[in-house]
C-alpha cells in the first residue's frame, strides 16, 4: 500500500522530477503516511495498575481479553501491568501513573484516588456489579511441611518465639486485610475488650522479623528466601505458592474466622476519556464478570463471584466463617483512618 | 585520588621497614581473614548469581534473556546510561576545571554541591522529581494538560538516574587536575596555542586516565541504580523497568532463574567495571610517576594551602 501511494507520488506533478529536494520530498511524504497509518492501525493500549499478587491472574486474563476483542472489533489490544503494594500504587496514580483501570486489594486505595486526585466519580464501586469487585478471596496461614509449630489458629500467631511474615499495612492491601482478619477473630475471642485486642495484635507484630511492601515481596521472603515459621496473606497467593514451590513444602492452614476481600476495579476516567481508550477499558474489566473471565479468576486460585464457576472450583475453597468489612468495621471509609490512619490502632501497638 | 596517590607512595617508601617489625603468623592471620572474609561475603553470592542464573541450562539463559520484556529492559537501561554517561562526562570536566584551575568566590559551595548526590539517600532523589513532576507536584497540572509524562516514564528514569550519577566524573577529575597543576596550561598559553588547542592537547591528555576512571564508574552507577528509579519507574513491564527493576519482577513472578540471567548481566557489567577501573588507575598512576611533578608538593599533605 505504501508503495503504490509512493509511486503515485512519483507520477504527480507535484513530486515531478527526481531531484535531490523532491527525493527527500518524497521520503518526508511517505514517512508522514507511514506514522498516519500507524496511528490509524488499530493497536490499543491499556495500563493496568494492579497489586502484588496478581501478577500470573492478569497475565492470563490479558490474553484472553485480546483475542476476545480482536474477534468482536478486529482491533490488537496490548494489556501492560504496573504490579506493586495496593496502596503504594493508589499513590502513584495520584502521582500520575497514567493507569487505564486501576485493579486494587480493596476499595479504599480506589476512594483516595477519587478523593485526592478527582481522576474518577467517587460512586466509581456502583458502576460495576458486586461492589465492583469481579472476585473475592479470604486470608490464611501459609506454613512449612507438617505445621512443625502447630500453627491453628489467629491466637498460635502471638506466641513468643514463633516469627510471622505479613507486608506492611501502611503500604500493602492485602496486610490491612491481614490484620483486620486478626483484629475481627480477636474482637470475638475477647469479647469486644479493645486493650486486649491491641495487646494481641502487638504480640503479633513483634514476632515479625520482615515488613515486605507487598503481599507478593512477602510471599518471596517466607517461600525463597526461607524466612519465618508462618505467612499470613491472601488464600490464592498460598494457593499459588503451593502450586510454583509444590505441596511438598508448604501447606495451608485456614483459620476459624476470616474476612471476606473484596478487591475491586475501576476504570479511570480522566486517563481513559485523554487517553480514548474508555470503550476497551469499561469492556476490560466487564470480561472479568463474564464466564470466561471467571473461569480465569478460578484457575489462578481467586473465589469467582458467579455461583456456577464456583461450584466447578468448590474442591479448592473450602467453607470458612467469613466477615465483612461492612458488619464489623463500618466499611474502608471508617476502617481505614481507625487503624491505618497518623495515630490510629496499627501506630499504636506498633509504638507498645 | 590524590590521597590514594599520597598514601601509595608513602607506603612504597615505608615497605621495608614496616615489613621487619610484623611476625609472618600476624601477616598471614591478616591476609587469612581479609581473603575468607572476601570469599564468603563477595566471590561466594558472586559465583552464585552465576550458578542460578545457568540453573536452567544455557538455553534457558539465553532464552530468559531475549523474553521481550527483559529487552526491553535491556534498551532502556542502556539508552539512560547513553543519555547519563556523555552528560555528566561533559559537566564532570566543567566543574573540575572551573574548581582546580580558577580562584573564585564560592568554589567551596560548588563542590559541596556536586557531593550533594552522594550524600542524599536515593529514595529522596526520586521523591524529588515526584514533587516537582508528578501530578500533584508543582508542574504537574501544566504537564498534564500538555500531556507530556515525565514521571513513570522515560525522562523521569534518565531524570533521576543523572541525579544520582551527577558527582562521579567531576569528583574523579578534580584531584587529578589539582595535582597537574597550571603550569602546563600557562606554558601552552605563552607559546600561541589557543584556548581550545590548550584543552585538547595539554589539559585533556593529561587526565585521560582519571576521565575514563570517572566515566566508567558513571556508567556502572547509571546502569545499576535500582532505589531512585523505582520511585520514578512506575514498574510497568516491557515499559519503564530498568534491568535492576526486572531482576526483582522477575524475582517476584517465580522466574527466580530468568532473574538471576539478568542479574548475571549486571554481574558481567560490575566485573568488566572493576577491570577497566584497576587499568584506568595503573595507567594513571604511571602517568604520574612520569609526570615531572615535584615529589614533596603531592606527598606532603601538612603543608598548608595549594599553589
Amino acid at each position: 500500500m505504501i508503495e503504490t501511494i509512493f509511486n503515485r507520488m512519483s507520477v504527480s506533478p507535484l513530486f515531478g522530477g527526481l531531484s535531490r529536494g523532491t527525493r527527500f520530498a518524497r521520503f518526508l511524504g511517505a514517512l508522514a503516511i507511514t506514522l498516519a497509518m500507524s496511528a490509524h492501525a488499530a493497536e490499543v493500549r491499556l495500563l493496568n495498575v494492579s497489586y502484588d499478587p496478581t501478577r500470573e491472574f492478569y497475565l492470563e486474563v490479558n490474553t484472553a481479553f485480546a483475542r476476545q476483542w480482536k474477534a468482536r472489533t478486529g482491533d490488537t489490544v496490548v494489556v501492560q501491568q504496573s504490579h506493586g503494594g495496593s496502596g503504594k500504587q493508589a499513590r502513584s496514580v495520584i502521582d500520575g501513573l497514567s493507569g487505564d483501570v486501576v485493579t486494587l486489594a480493596l476499595a479504599y486505595d480506589i476512594d483516595a484516588i477519587a478523593e485526592r486526585s478527582k481522576l474518577l466519580p467517587k460512586d466509581w464501586q456502583k458502576r460495576l456489579p458486586e461492589n465492583a469487585s469481579p472476585y473475592t478471596s479470604i486470608i490464611n496461614f501459609l506454613v512449612r511441611k507438617g505445621n512443625p509449630k502447630q500453627f491453628k489458629d489467629w491466637g498460635d500467631l502471638a506466641r513468643p518465639g514463633v516469627a510471622v511474615i505479613t507486608p506492611n499495612p501502611k503500604t500493602s492491601g492485602g496486610a490491612r486485610w491481614n490484620y483486620l482478619a486478626a483484629w475481627a477473630w480477636a474482637q470475638e475471642a475477647f469479647k469486644g475488650d479493645e486493650a486486649r485486642i491491641k495487646d494481641y495484635l502487638g504480640r503479633v507484630f513483634r514476632n515479625v522479623p520482615v515488613l515486605d511492601t507487598g503481599a507478593r515481596g512477602s510471599t518471596t521472603t517466607f517461600v525463597q528466601r526461607g524466612i519465618g515459621d508462618v505467612l499470613i496473606t491472601w488464600e490464592n497467593e498460598a494457593l499459588l505458592a503451593l502450586k510454583e514451590s509444590g505441596s511438598d513444602k508448604f501447606e495451608i492452614v485456614t483459620p476459624s474466622l476470616s474476612i471476606l476481600a473484596e478487591p475491586p476495579v475501576a476504570w479511570v476516567d480522566r486517563v481513559v476519556k485523554r487517553r480514548g481508550t474508555e470503550n476497551v477499558a469499561k469492556a476490560y474489566l466487564e470480561f472479568l464478570y463474564s464466564p470466561e473471565g471467571q473461569d480465569i479468576i478460578g484457575r489462578n486460585f481467586y473465589r469467582p463471584r458467579s455461583k456456577d464457576v464456583a461450584a466447578r472450583y468448590a474442591a479448592q475453597f473450602p467453607a470458612v466463617k467469613t466477615v465483612t468489612i461492612d458488619e464489623v468495621f463500618g466499611g474502608w471509609s471508617k476502617a481505614q483512618p481507625q487503624h491505618f490512619g497518623e495515630g490510629g490502632t496499627f501506630d499504636q501497638i506498633s509504638r507498645q | 585520588m590524590s590521597g590514594r596517590v599520597k598514601r601509595r607512595i608513602r607506603e612504597s617508601t615505608n615497605k621495608s621497614q614496616r615489613g621487619a617489625d610484623e611476625t609472618p603468623l600476624v601477616k598471614w592471620t591478616l591476609i587469612g581473614v581479609s581473603g575468607l572474609f572476601l570469599f564468603v561475603f563477595l566471590l561466594l553470592p558472586l559465583v552464585n548469581v552465576f550458578a542460578q542464573a545457568f540453573a536452567g541450562g544455557i538455553r534457558a539463559y539465553f532464552a530468559a534473556l531475549t523474553n521481550p520484556d527483559t529487552r526491553a529492559a535491556i534498551g532502556l537501561t542502556a539508552l539512560t546510561a547513553a543519555i547519563c554517561v556523555p552528560v555528566n562526562a561533559a559537566f564532570g570536566v566543567c566543574a573540575a576545571w572551573a574548581v582546580a584551575k580558577f580562584e573564585f568566590r564560592g568554589k567551596a559551595l560548588l563542590i559541596t554541591l556536586i557531593d550533594l548526590p552522594f550524600s542524599v539517600s536515593p529514595v529522596v532523589a526520586g521523591l524529588i522529581y515526584v514533587v516537582l513532576f508528578g501530578l500533584q507536584g508543582y508542574f504537574g497540572s501544566w504537564l498534564s494538560d500538555h500531556d507530556i509524562r515525565i514521571i513513570f516514564a522515560v525522562p523521569g528514569i534518565v531524570l533521576t538516574t543523572l541525579f544520582v550519577t551527577f558527582p562521579f566524573v567531576a569528583r574523579e577529575l578534580i584531584p587529578v587536575m589539582q595535582a597537574t597543576g597550571n603550569e602546563q596550561e600557562q606554558a601552552a598559553m605563552t607559546l600561541g596555542a589557543s584556548g581550545w588547542q590548550t584543552f585538547w592537547r595539554v589539559t585533556l591528555p593529561s587526565v585521560k586516565w582519571g576521565l575514563l576512571y570517572g566515566v566508567i564508574l558513571c556508567n556502572a552507577r547509571a546502569m545499576g541504580e535500582f532505589g531512585a528509579v523505582s520511585v520514578v519507574s512506575g514498574h510497568i513491564t516491557g515499559l519503564t523497568e530498568t534491568m535492576p527493576i526486572r531482576v526483582e519482577s522477575l524475582f517476584k513472578e517465580y522466574q527466580s532463574t530468568a532473574s538471576f540471567a539478568v542479574a548475571s548481566l549486571l554481574a558481567v557489567l560490575a566485573l568488566a567495571t572493576l577491570i577497566l577501573k584497576s587499568w584506568f588507575e595503573w595507567r594513571q598512576e604511571r602517568q604520574f610517576s612520569s609526570a615531572q611533578i615535584p615529589e614533596p608538593e603531592v606527598v606532603d599533605s601538612s603543608r598548608p594551602g595549594r599553589p
